[in-house]
Parts: structure tokens; C-alpha cells; sequence
């Protein structure tokens, strides 16, 4: 029977409601009196010298109350990135400055370089096209090699290159894998590009911030996964605004997948904006903005080769890889090419030999940064493709070649070729698993229909795993981050025993205000409905690093426990006076403290009573007040893993291809709200299928972006999918949190990519048209040119 | 500036419009109906879908001096009158079929257009009226079965449970 309360029950989502009945308040819903709206000046060129920038008949405009440009932030800070990787000479990454509005020249298509702030948005977007800007186009790079070749136009002036790092990893592995792939008796090597996506929350950016001179307090309301993260970049880096003097609240917020996680300019203008007109003003992206803007993802060159043994041992993985980084380096662009990539090049496997070269390039692009799964999608997408090819080459079963080289059950904790360690997993039961949920035996039948009906159906497979619960601190110190990656919760039981819970995490549609208080709920016996979980707002909530990275269980979820506990152990206290008994003799279960060996006890809500009314407390012994508060990090991250699998039907008349099923078996450890899950695991495959058929970012070799509207971009529609199968049954609970639990929100897009390619180049084969590899978006246009070019 | 008037959820409201004040934006600054969503510039995204004389509309589509005289529903009219979910609202409830809740409104909305059509719409049919309706995070899967649900269809077999 499934539960029906507390953890691994599913009750329906307490947030749903208001977002049902159109009483969600995300950023542009908020409208603060005197409120004025500002519009920016975006370039129109991918690379530019300003030579000049002439306000004067904007400023005259209707309205218009002030009007910016890059020279009014000269002396402010600049958006810093996160994390600095040294390149394999052991020089430190080149980190151009990133203003708030860009100076001296633009670097990509949209980059705002002025911005107006007026009574309406109208007045404010007429006034911003009144603006003269004399811009000196120059050539751009837009392709990674062109960008690294010599004499290429220079994105940044003042680093001399184009080249953001050459990292290796691991280093001293280098020579070792070089020698083993030369003596390799099978080697396979394929080259693939990783396509660039726009991340497309469907709420667009938008930032509204107010000044109060009475106090000298700024309030910002933004589009934010992380509302400290935004706070402290703003405070410590680029405004210098105290950090006591800046609220930041995220409020409902409508998407991420990465692209909210970043300080972007636009906030840094509206707080200084605010402040020098002494009314709030707002900024609501337009969606062309933002894809313009919203910092892209993925976007890798790859080469991959696996070096293997004729029975189908892998010896070795070696990688070479560019990722673009765009014009400016966004603030986890650095990590996710690198230490989210790199570190998961061994895959599922037990490999002796990973070595991978990864070569950041600056592009007259927009930033490119993480993005739902953020590295680990790349290193899964080219392991899991050079894997089949090489299965194919070698008449081996794809799944068989999987399951020969798994890191097997009794091997964990199992440090990895690429420097993880594994804790905990079982890829042969994922395996299994998926056999049962797909009727393999029945492929044959299905595919024969397809063929009456001049289609070619094909199987794809593949496994993946990832690293969630980013991160521990000390070990993301040592490799270059510049934060620490913990998460924070208080719990606040009121004296009538109602609870609060102030958590670092955000939820933009995780369900946090749902699951959370089934964890605290389960730990203290009582009503969920009695927790109440905020979030997003920087006065109320403990320092917390935010949402991503599948994070918001495995860490911020983790300090809930931690800080439950400690509400327990007080409670304890407060029971043993209440009881005139010894601390020592009291236990908590079902919500009843009790003397234990006795009937003596006294209920939660008694105990939370008394903790407020404290009369005859000692109080030299004994504090008031029920509320604690913790810390949590990680000690390592947590590995989910699985092993999906799609059947796919190819039109080779016109190269369509359709996803007739799709199934995915996930081991997330331990499960709190098996339906939010199975959910997280819908929107990670949708995103991941899209991303192998439809969705691709286009840039024109002048830097102009052609895929900028949805009428260009194609976005994943209704039709494009059929009913998911999802199966969490396969659970290796996580060894090191108290939950046991891994992180479900960017697996399905991590592992569907691969299944998808493998499934069409299966459909293919067995078609007899002998195309090996096509890059993604595996477009109508693109299968049906590989198809003839093959015959 | 235009006069307009229009009844909005039951309601007469009147307001001065430019010509150039899209409904949406009359329903959002000069309502305070912030419901009704706004996700792109091209009419795509169906985030903003409203009932207009019973027909579902995009409110970006159309200026607000057009449906000057109007019946318009929104999100905020689709409860029951005791403030209870309605029948689709309910369904989105209890199937999951919305997560961060932006499309949720033009979904729900088109939704009950669909339903109002036809009444028992298959799987493929309700995937293909959807097609103006983008949501980056359901992967759609528990909105389809929500619909099904709603048209009162048993969806217990439906995969993935």
C-alpha cells in the first residue's frame, strides 16, 4: 500500500493551488507604488566599438526620468565567476571583467549598453530606440575553432587570446591513457557536437527594485534560484551595496534549469536605477531578450575515443573537448565544462584509464553557463554514443556492453578513473529493471509493423550517472570554487506547535513546500499541514546557496533534518523538566516525549507550549524558545544513476522521426514524494528528447542569433512526446546524508539524449542505411540528408 | 486614450486604453489580474490564453479595445463559486500536471475550451489542441492525463503510476 503521509507518501502539492486559481506572485506580478519601468539598449552587432553614445533626445522623451550607459558603472565592480580553473600549465584561467552595462565596446548581440528608465514601459521603449549609438562593427567569432585559430578577432582585447583555459583532467593520467589506447586491440572514435540550447523557463527574467532613503535599505525582487547567491555577488562584487542593506526576494518563480541561478546586469541596474531616481523600477525581459540574454547551455566540440579489448573491455576513455563560454564569463560557466563534466567521464564503468582535455573559448555569443544537468549531460551524451558505436563495431549487444564493464555492487565505494567516488549503486538491477519495463522480446514484432507501414523503428539504449548535491565544500574549495556549497534550514516551532521552516533552497517547481514538510512532519509525528516552508526571501530565510544541481533534498533537505534534531534534543530538555525526569531517560517517538520504562509523557504541542511560556524553567539550564537552526554540507556528492531506453520510428521519406516509447529506470536512493519525482523525471526527458530532435541554437557567422523567437527555436510541444515510462524502484540509498537520498531534478535530461541518437542509428542500421553518428538536433532535414547521403 | 468596457469574470470593469493596450496588459496593470501570464512576444507560448465570448483567445493577440463589450474569462473566474477548484483545476491538482505554474493558467484555460469541444478527447487529440500551449516543465505527460481526468476518463492505466 503506498503511505499516505510523511515520507514516501504523495499527497497533492499545497502550491498548486494558487498557481491554479491565478493567485501566483511571480516578480512581474508585484506593483509597487510609484513604480517606474526600465528598458535597455541592447547591441545590434555581435562584436563593436562604441565610439559614442548620444542620450540627450531620449532624455528629453516623454516620461523619461534618467537614462544610463556603461559609463555611469566605470567605477563599480564587475559579475565575477564562481569558480577559477588553472590551465593544465598551471596558469590561472583569463576572467575579463563583466560590467553592468558594457563599456568601450559590445561582445554579443543583445548586450545591453545603455538603459531608460521612464514613467511607462512605452515611454521607456520609445526613449531607448531614441538613443544614438555610434558602434564600429567588427568582424566576430562565432565558431570555437575559427576563435582559436591565429589572427582571430579577439572577443576580449585585453587577454591577448580567445582561449578561456586548456584543463586536463586528471593530468597525471595523460600518459597513461595515451599508451593504453595506442596499445588497444579495438579503438573507436567519434566526433560530436554537443548542441547549444536556450534553457526557456517560461517566466522570463524580470528584476524590480526599490530604495527606502529613510533607511538606506534596497529591496530586490528577482528571478532568482538563489536569492543569497544574488545577494552576496551583488553586495561583495559589483554594487558594494552592504549585504544588511539589500533584501533579496525570489519570489514564485516560473522555471530555471539553470538560467536563474545567475547574477545577470540587469538587476545591478535597476538597485543603483532605484536609488538615484528614488522610485522603484522594473524590468521584465521580453522573450526575445531573453534569448538574447539568459545565459545559454551546453554547446561542446567533442572528440571521444574508447579504447577496448575484442570482447568488449573498456581500457580507456579519452576526450578532447571545447566548450564555449560566450562573450563573458558567467558565473558557473567555468565549473560546468570542467569539474561537471570532466570528473564524470568514467561513466557508469569500472575503466582503468580517463584522461580529458577540455579548451574554454570566448565567443561573440551570449554567456553560456549551466543548464539543466550542466556538464554531466555532455560527458554522459559522448560516453553513451562512442559506447553503441563501438558495441556495433564490435557485434557485441549495447546493453551486454554495458553490464560487462558496470562497476559492480560489491565494488562500492568505488573511486572511479575520472577521481569520484562512487558511494553507493547497482547499474546491473537499473538494467534489469529497464529489460522488464521495455519487452524487448517484442522489438522484433513492433519493428516489422513499422516496416508494413514504411517506417524504420529502432531501439536505443543507454545508462548514465551523475554527481547531485553539489557540493562539499572543502573538496569544491581545493579544486577552485570561490563559495562554499552548504545549505542552511531553521525550524521555528510557534507556541501553539505550528511549525516554520526557513530553508536556504528555492523551489520553482520542485514542490518544496510540499515535500519538505514531510520530512519534518514524519521526524516529529505530527500533521504535515501544520509545516509551513519559506523560501526566497533573503530577511527571513538563513544563508543557503539555493537550487541546482539537483540540490534541494540531498543538501538544504539534509540541514531540515539536521535542524529537526536539534528541535528534538531540545524538546527533550523541556520534556525532562516538564516530567521531573533525567534528559537522558527521555524518548521521542510519534510525537510523544516519554520517560522511558515508564507512562509517564507529554506531547510535542505541550512541549512547544511550554517552551514559550517557560515560567518555571531553570533558566540557567534551560533557554526559552523551541526554533533551531543548521548547517548542513555534504560530505560527498550524491551518484543517482539509470538506464532508459526509447523506440523510435524513422520516416525515410521525409527523415521525421517519431518517439514511440520511452522508458527510464532511475535509482534516486531514497524517494520523499514519489509523484513530484516521477514528475522532475518527465520535465528532464522532455528537455533531453527536445534537445536530441528539435531544439537548436543558431548563430549566423556574423553573431546574429536566427533561432531568437519561438517561431525559430522549437520548443518541445505536447505532440512531440508519448506517455513516459518511469520506474524508481531500484534504490541504493545515498551512504552519506541522513535522508538517503540522491537528487531526481536533472537526471531525465542528463540520460534520454543518448537513448534517442542510439535509437535512430539503430533504426537506421537495421534499415540498412549505414549512417554511424548524426549530430543533434536529429531534425527532419538533417536525418533525411544523412539518409541519402549514405545511399 | 479609448474607453472600453467589458464584463471580466462576471464583472463590469471600464478602463482608458491606448490603442495600442493589448488586453492582456488590461487585464494585468488595469485589473491587477497578474493571472493571466505573459511568456513571449510572438503569440506563441499560450501562457496568456483567456475566454472571450466563450472562445479561447491569446490576450497578447489581441488589443483590449477589440474586446471592448466582451465577456472575457480568466484564470481567476475558472473556481467554483464557493472558491473550491473547479472540475480541471482539480485535476491539475491531483495529477501533478503543473509544477512551476506559469503556463498553468493558459493550460488550464485551454483546457476548458477543449472540453467544452469536445467532451471525451482522446490522448493524440488533447496532445494536438495543446499545440499552442508551451510548458518547459511537465514534459506534458500529467497535463494530458489531467485532461483525460477532467473529461472524466479512467487514467488509471495510463503509465508511469
Amino acid at each position: 500500500m503506498p503511505k499516505d503521509h510523511g515520507i514516501g507518501a504523495s499527497p497533492t502539492r499545497r502550491e498548486d493551488v494558487r498557481f491554479l486559481t491565478g493567485r501566483g506572485k511571480y516578480t512581474d506580478d508585484i506593483a509597487l507604488h510609484g513604480q517606474t519601468y526600465a528598458v535597455f539598449a541592447r547591441s545590434q552587432v555581435a562584436n563593436g566599438v562604441i565610439k559614442s553614445i548620444d542620450t540627450s533626445e531620449a532624455e528629453a522623451m516623454p516620461g523619461v526620468l534618467a537614462v544610463f550607459t556603461g559609463e555611469d558603472f566605470v567605477d563599480v565592480g564587475g559579475n565575477p565567476a564562481g569558480w577559477q580553473i588553472n590551465s593544465r600549465d598551471g596558469q590561472p584561467m583569463k576572467e575579463p571583467k563583466r560590467p553592468v552595462l558594457a563599456h568601450g565596446k559590445v561582445r554579443h548581440v543583445g548586450d545591453a549598453y545603455a538603459a531608460v528608465i521612464a514613467e511607462t514601459e512605452e515611454q521607456a521603449r520609445d526613449a531607448a530606440e531614441a538613443i544614438v549609438a555610434e558602434i564600429d562593427e567588427e568582424p566576430a567569432v562565432v565558431d570555437m575553432g575559427k576563435a582559436l585559430a591565429d589572427g582571430a578577432p579577439l572577443v576580449h582585447d585585453e587577454i591577448g587570446t580567445n582561449q578561456c583555459f586548456d584543463w586536463g583532467w586528471i593530468e597525471d593520467n595523460r600518459a597513461a591513457t595515451d599508451e593504453a589506447i595506442k596499445n588497444a586491440p579495438h579503438v573507436t572514435t567519434l566526433e560530436l557536437v554537443n548542441n547549444r540550447l536556450v534553457p526557456n523557463a517560461m517566466e522570463p527574467r524580470a528584476s524590480t527594485a526599490d530604495y527606502d532613503p529613510g533607511t538606506g535599505e534596497y529591496t530586490l525582487y528577482t528571478t532568482s534560484q538563489n536569492p543569497h547567491l544574488t545577494r552576496l555577488l551583488i553586495s561583495a562584487f559589483v554594487l558594494g551595496i552592504p549585504e544588511n542593506k539589500l533584501k533579496v526576494v525570489a519570489p514564485d518563480v516560473g522555471g530555471g534549469f539553470g538560467s536563474k541561478i545567475y547574477h545577470y546586469g540587469e538587476e545591478a541596474l535597476v538597485l543603483a536605477a532605484a536609488k538615484k531616481i528614488g522610485r522603484p523600477v522594473r524590468w521584465t525581459a521580453s522573450r526575445s531578450e531573453s534569448f538574447l540574454t539568459d545565459a545559454h547551455g551546453r554547446d561542446h566540440v567533442t572528440k571521444i575515443e574508447l579504447a577496448c579489448e575484442k570482447d568488449g573491455t573498456f581500457i580507456a576513455f579519452r576526450t578532447e573537448t571545447m566548450a564555449n563560454v560566450g562573450a563573458y564569463l558567467s558565473n558557473f560557466s567555468t565549473a560546468t565544462p570542467t569539474f561537471l563534466h570532466g570528473t564524470l567521464m568514467a561513466g557508469n564503468y569500472a575503466v582503468p584509464n580517463v584522461y580529458v582535455n577540455v579548451k574554454a573559448v570566448f565567443t561573440n555569443t551570449a554567456p553560456v553557463d549551466a543548464y539543466r544537468g550542466a556538464g554531466r549531460p555532455e560527458a554522459t551524451y559522448s560516453l553513451e554514443r562512442v559506447i553503441d558505436m563501438a558495441a556495433r563495431e564490435l557485434g557485441i549487444d549495447p546493453l551486454e556492453i554495458r553490464r560487462k564493464n558496470f562497476v559492480q555492487p560489491d565494488q562500492f565505494p568505488f573511486t572511479s578513473a575520472a577521481g569520484l567516488e562512487y558511494d553507493t549503486g547497482n547499474y546491473g538491477a537499473l538494467v534489469d529493471k529497464l529489460e522488464e519495463m521495455i519487452d524487448r522480446d517484442g522489438f522484433e514484432a513492433r519493428r516489422k509493423a513499422s516496416e508494413k507501414n514504411g517506417k524504420l523503428r529502432g531501439l536505443g539504449v543507454n545508462t548514465y550517472i551523475e554527481a547531485c548535491g553539489i557540493a562539499p565544500s572543502n573538496l569544491v574549495g581545493v579544486l577552485g570554487s570561490r563559495v562554499g556549497l552548504y545549505d542552511a534550514a531553521t525550524v521555528r516551532v510557534n507556541a501553539t506547535g505550528n511549525i516554520a521552516v526557513m530553508v536556504g533552497a528555492h523551489s520553482h517547481g520542485q514542490g518544496h513546500e510540499t515535500a519538505f514538510p514531510q520530512v519534518v512532519a514524519d521526524m516529529l509525528g505530527i500533521d504535515e499541514n501544520s509545516v509551513e516552508i519559506v523560501h526566497g526571501d533573503t530577511s527571513k530565510i538563513p544563508f543557503g546557496m539555493g537550487t541546482y544541481g539537483s540540490r534541494s533534498l540531498a543538501v538544504c533537505g539534509s540541514a531540515v533534518v539536521r535542524a529537526t534534531e536539534k528541535v528534538i534534543n531540545k524538546g527533550k530538555k523541556i520534556a525532562a523538566h516538564m516530567l521531573e525526569a533525567s534528559e537522558a531517560d527521555i524518548e521521542f517517538t510519534d510525537g510523544q516525549f516519554s520517560v522511558a520504562g515508564t507512562d509517564k509523557s507529554v506531547g510535542f504541542g505541550e512541549v512547544a507550549l511550554k517552551a514559550y511560556i517557560p515560567h518555571d524553567f531553570p533558566l540557567e539550564d534551560l533557554e526559552p524558545g523551541l526554533e533551531e537552526t543548521a548547517f548542513y554540507d555534504p560530505a560527498n556528492f550524491t551518484y543517482p544513476a539509470g538506464a532508459y531506453a526509447c523506440e523510435v520510428e524513422v520516416d525515410p521519406e521525409t527523415g521525421k522521426v517519431t518517439v514511440c516509447s520511452f522508458a527510464a529506470a532511475d535509482d534516486f536512493g531514497n524517494v520523499i514524494n514519489p509523484m513530484i519525482v516521477e514528475g522532475q523525471v518527465h520535465g528532464g526527458l522532455a528537455q533531453g528528447i527536445g534537445q536530441a530532435l528539435i531544439e537548436g541554437t543558431v548563430y549566423d557567422e556574423n553573431g546574429q542569433l536566427l533561432s531568437g523567437t519561438y517561431m525559430d527555436y522549437a520548443m518541445p510541444r505536447a505532440d512531440d512526446f508519448p506517455m513516459f515510462k518511469v520506474d524508481h524502484s531500484c534504490q541504493t540509498p545515498c551512504t552519506h546524508n541522513p535522508l538517503g537520498v540522491k537528487g531526481c531534478g536533472e537526471a531525465g535530461a542528463i540520460g534520454s539524449p543518448p537513448a534517442i541518437v542510439n535509437g535512430v542509428i539503430d533504426a537506421l542500421q537495421r534499415g540498412g542505411i549505414d549512417v554511424t553518428h548524426i549530430d543533434m538536433p536529429l531534425s527532419p532535414g538533417r536525418v533525411w540528408q544523412a539518409i541519402n547521403g549514405a545511399q | 486614450m479609448t474607453s472600453v468596457t467589458m464584463t471580466v469574470n462576471g464583472k463590469s470593469v471600464s478602463g482608458e486604453v491606448e490603442g495600442r493596450t493589448l488586453l492582456v496588459d488590461f487585464l494585468r496593470e488595469g485589473q491587477g489580474l497578474t493571472g493571466t501570464h505573459v511568456g513571449c512576444d510572438t503569440s506563441q507560448c499560450g501562457a496568456c490564453v483567456v475566454h472571450v465570448d466563450g472562445e479561447p483567445v491569446k490576450a497578447c493577440s489581441i488589443f483590449a479595445a477589440e474586446a471592448d463589450g466582451a465577456e472575457v474569462t480568466t484564470i481567476e473566474g475558472m473556481a467554483n463559486p464557493d472558491g473550491s477548484l473547479g472540475t480541471i483545476q482539480q485535476a491539475f491538482q491531483d495529477h501533478h500536471g503543473l509544477q512551476c505554474g506559469f503556463c498553468t493558467p493558459g493550460m488550464v484555460m485551454s483546457a476548458a475550451a477543449l472540453l467544452q469541444e469536445n467532451p471525451k478527447p482522446s490522448e493524440a487529440e488533447i496532445r494536438d489542441y495543446l499545440e499552442g500551449n508551451i510548458c518547459r516543465c511537465t514534459g506534458y505527460h500529467n497535463i494530458v492525463k489531467a485532461i483525460m481526468a477532467a473529461s472524466g476518463q479512467d487514467v488509471s492505466a495510463v503509465a508511469a503510476e
